[in-house]
């Protein structure tokens, strides 16, 4: 039973892996499809990731490219038409596939919770905030209300917010501050892992800084775990220890923050750090990355990204024949640095 | 250089509160600013700044509680008559921010355009056609005839941005209001609509307003940059001079907060943000509006108001301490 799998074992063979830390989430060759009449849609097309304990993972990519559908399967709660068709994602080594749902109602929020996109408008609105913490504490574990309430303030101070306002209606909340309530909701349990969902797209600047300040103080203090998803690549680099990169269904690029911002390898990765303009420094003409994602209905052959690709030159060479046909698999290019790309040689075994 | 488009003074106050204990959040207060062809004017400013109540007001969206904004010599703010606002809104278009909500979904993309066309008879009925292949095209989406037939589901974000882009410069405007108009747009799409807003600043000669809160983008566009907070304008002048060389504090907060994976997110004292004091524009204060979160305040800012003084050539701000008022003899 996963809810009570003991927490914090000892890292007994923690001397021999190269990170020295043991791995909280793994997602292994994992499909996700969504099933539309004769259509099939792969939303998520052989994703392998890992998560060391207390360590943050940012997921980066445009809209539509299966972030969000991976953060709804680790949690186990895809919807139909969707649904795992092949891979596996296993939790603290066990395999979730094989849980009931019991077991899967207790694994979420208390071993892994979420902050979904917009979640400062998933707080009921007639329901006080300490109220909804009660609620959910009480549907996992065996507290007294009272008792609830007090860890709810507790909470919020955490993070930052007077713990009288557990009174507090969320209308009466800025929208920072319902964010923050929900974070301190996805912590309350202590899980070992925290997926945030675009958490701070709906926010402004000076509120998203405070609160990604708040998440990497709280993650440094409580030492859990991060999957971070966001379309923006410069919040990822500055929060995240490690960077996937994921292009229609899959992903193209791994590497720690540090190497991916000054060594992107794909194109891709490129293109997205070519399209935010610079604070400081010359400036010249930005071009982005031409063309749109993809229909993952009916995904071009070879490369996905070869239509948009500036490197992928119509010709009769091999090159592009290969970039037209063949799939680019992910391949480890320096030390902790993987890539998808035909064009990107070195490091190969 | 001439002027599109003057505001002057303009204030907007809100009521808030139930009749017996009213009270009033002052949007903008006291805004000046001027609007010329060929230059992007950048407003920027946290939510709730007032930035996009300015926008609103001088697309007539709202009505000013007090001053006035000025087009072609002529006071449109009070302007009532049909015939004259019509006039008005074809010289002056408003680009908003949600590009899912702000076109029919049950019209195509054809109809969206046709309309202000026929609406301000900008051209003769046999050319509207032509016309509105000429505006996909001015704004990148090709090829015209098969994107005008679709539906606004069928078209992605940014297209859509684009539809609402073209639709604003159907009636040939002098000056267009950009509110946050890649805000909601996902990153690698951003560029390229503000690539098409220097376009048509170059093209067209084009007055804009850029309303966001993104200062690299507005340093991406922007000649001009006015810095807004709690309704009033606190800092403008030449964007580089502003980004670069920051004279009021709060404009020194923003630029602190944008993401820099350079600098990375440091955790000890100097890369603190001060608390922010919820809804500034709604309390009542005697003196520097930015008091509360100011680091550098001395006892003068909380018993005086700052007006918006030049410190610099070209480059005004709204701060006792970095920009203070000329000394003068009599004083």
């Amino acid at each position: 039973m996963i809810g009570t799998l003991p927490r914090g074992r000892p890292p007994v063979v923690a001397k021999a892996a190269p990170t020295g830390t043991e791995t909280v989430l793994e997602l292994r060759g994992l499909v996700v499809e969504y099933r539309l009449g004769e259509r099939c849609v792969r939303a998520v097309d052989g994703v392998d990731l890992r998560i060391a304990s207390s360590e943050i993972v940012g997921l980066a990519g445009e809209s539509g490219c299966g972030k969000s559908t991976i953060a709804n399967a680790v949690l186990q709660v895809l919807r139909p038409p969707a649904h795992i068709a092949a891979g596996s994602i296993l939790f603290q080594g066990q395999d979730l596939a094989g849980k009931t749902s019991e077991e899967l109602r207790r694994y979420r929020w208390r071993n892994v919770s979420m902050v979904f996109q917009s979640a400062m408008n998933a707080l009921n609105p007639v329901m006080r905030v300490g109220d909804q913490f009660v609620d959910m504490m009480r549907a996992h574990e065996r507290v007294s209300k009272r008792h609830a309430l007090r860890v709810a303030g507790e909470l919020l101070e955490l993070v930052g917010i007077d713990p009288n306002r557990v009174r507090a209606y969320p209308h009466q909340l800025s929208g920072g501050m319902r964010q923050r309530v929900i974070i301190a909701m996805a912590l309350a349990l202590r899980p070992e892992l925290v997926i945030l969902d675009e958490p701070t797209t709906a926010l402004d600047v000076v509120v998203q800084r405070e609160i990604l300040q708040q998440i990497k103080e709280l993650q440094q203090e409580l030492r859990f775990s991060v999957l971070f998803i966001t379309h923006d690549l410069s919040l990822l680099l500055e929060l995240a220890d490690r960077v996937a990169i994921m292009y229609a269904g899959e992903l193209v690029e791994t590497a720690s923050a540090a190497e991916l911002a000054v060594n992107p390898r794909h194109p891709y990765t490129q293109g997205l750090l070519r399209s935010f303009p610079p604070l400081h420094g010359p400036l010249t003409r930005l071009t982005g990355i031409t063309g749109s994602p993809p229909d993952l209905a009916d995904p071009p052959p070879g490369c996905r990204f070869h239509p948009r690709c500036p490197h992928c030159v119509p010709d009769e060479s091999p090159l592009h024949l290969r970039q037209t046909t063949e799939r680019p698999m992910l391949r480890e290019v320096a030390p902790e640095h993987r890539v998808a790309c035909h064009l990107v040689s070195g490091g190969e075994a | 250089m001439s002027t599109a488009l003057e505001v002057r003074g303009l204030s907007k106050r809100f009521a808030v509160g139930s009749a017996l204990r009213r009270a009033h959040v002052h949007a903008a207060d006291d805004v000046s600013f001027e609007l010329k062809p060929g230059t992007i004017t950048a407003l920027v400013g946290e939510s709730g700044s007032g930035k996009t109540t300015v926008a609103r007001l001088i697309a007539r969206l709202h009505e000013p509680s007090a001053g006035s904004v000025l087009f072609d010599g002529e006071d449109v703010a009070r302007a009532r008559r049909r015939r004259d606002l019509l006039r008005y809104r074809s010289q002056v278009q408003m680009i908003f921010q949600d590009p899912f909500g702000s076109l029919n979904p049950v019209k195509t993309i054809r109809h969206h355009l046709e309309r202000p066309l026929r609406v301000h008879r900008i051209v003769p009925r046999a050319e509207v056609e032509e016309r509105v292949y000429e505006l996909l095209r001015t704004v990148g989406l090709v090829p015209p005839e098969h994107v005008a037939a679709k539906y606004p589901h069928e078209l992605s974000g940014g297209q859509r941005q684009r539809v609402a882009i073209a639709r604003a410069l159907a009636v040939e405007p002098k000056v267009v209001l950009a509110d946050e108009p890649t805000s909601m747009l996902d990153v690698s799409i951003r560029i390229g609509i503000l690539n098409l807003m220097l376009k048509l600043k170059e093209e067209r000669g084009l007055a804009l307003l850029y309303v966001t809160h993104d200062l690299a983008s507005a340093r991406y566009v922007a000649d001009e940059m006015l810095v807004m907070y709690a309704g009033q304008i606190v800092e403008r002048g030449p964007t580089e001079e502003v980004l670069q060389n920051p004279l009021h504090p709060y404009t020194r907060l923003l630029l602190s907060a944008v993401p820099d994976p350079e600098r990375g997110l440091d955790l000890d004292g100097a890369g603190r943000l001060p608390r922010p004091v919820v809804s500034a524009a709604a309390t009542e204060v005697d003196g520097c509006r930015f008091v509360a979160r100011c680091p550098v305040a001395i006892e003068r800012c909380g018993v005086e108001p700052p007006a918006l003084e030049e410190a610099r050539p070209q480059q005004s701000a709204r701060c006792h301490v970095t920009a203070p008022r000329p000394w003068r003899a009599s004083a």
